[in-house]
């Protein structure tokens, strides 16, 4: 992943949920949260791999996406939870900012290993 | 290389943002900007993102970024036509557009972008003899 990729990923996850009938305000969360994951992992994890998948569990209808580095890895993951809280140049609103916006969040990271961030967003969610 | 046309018109810029910025383009368009108001002595900055459906928190700080560097050179930035989706995004992510003014459309924010240019015209009593500088 290059910063050129982050607007075509972004269209690969739009298809993705325009294709399962999620509605524009679910489209636009979820969009912008990985638009703010896969800036994170190029600007912190020198980038890595980000999956898109179409999900279900018994009725409902999601997208999984997954973003994978091989970075430094997140020293103390509740301090990155927090609001205000950044190391990098931008607001320091980006993991707690976007776990907001999606329905599932998960943060697994080891020091010196990397980091893998799961978001899944359910079409109703 | 890509470019956001900025259009001068009078007192104002106004830029239409038609598709959805990648990084370098939107660091492209704030120094541009950002010079173009102090070439045209412009007051006023008005940014259309009708046709954005994506503000992230890097786009959310280039706007804020647009409207403080406008607003120490006397310029004020209105952004219009924003998305529902878009803002109910923004308030969740935590990103409240600080120092930003808005506009529902084109027409309103270039009123309101009048009201406070003549409301600034306005304030100023004392002579300008007072600002010989050098």
């Amino acid at each position: 992943m290059k910063e050129q990729d982050v607007v075509p990923y972004r269209n690969r996850v739009k298809e993705h949920a325009v294709k399962m009938g999620m509605g524009l305000v679910n489209q636009t969360k979820l969009i912008t949260a990985a638009s703010e994951l896969v800036r994170n992992m190029l600007k912190y994890g020198g980038g890595g791999i980000a999956t898109i998948e179409t999900i279900s569990q018994g009725r409902e209808n999601g997208v999984r996406l997954v973003f994978a580095d091989k970075g430094p890895g997140i020293k103390d993951i509740s301090l990155a939870m927090k609001d205000g809280f950044t190391t990098g140049r931008s607001l320091g609103l980006g993991l707690p900012g976007t776990k907001r916006l999606v329905s599932e969040f998960l943060l697994e990271s080891t020091e010196g290993k990397g980091t893998t961030v799961t978001i899944i967003k359910w079409k109703n969610g | 290389m890509d470019k956001i046309p900025i259009l001068k018109m009078s007192d104002f810029l106004l830029v239409t943002i038609q598709v959805d910025l990648y990084d370098q383009l939107a660091e492209n368009l704030e120094s541009d900007l950002i010079n173009m108001v102090k070439k045209y002595n412009s007051h006023g900055v008005l940014i259309d993102i009708s046709a954005v459906s994506i503000i992230d928190s890097f786009m959310g700080r280039i706007l804020g970024n647009i409207a403080m560097m406008s607003k120490i050179l006397d310029a004020e930035t209105v952004v219009v036509g924003m998305q529902p989706a878009v803002a109910i995004t923004l308030i969740e992510l935590g990103l409240p557009l600080k120092g930003v003014h808005s506009a529902l459309n084109v027409e309103k924010g270039m009123a309101l972008l009048r009201s406070k240019i003549h409301n600034i015209e306005q304030d100023i009593s004392i002579p300008a003899d007072d600002s010989s500088t050098e």
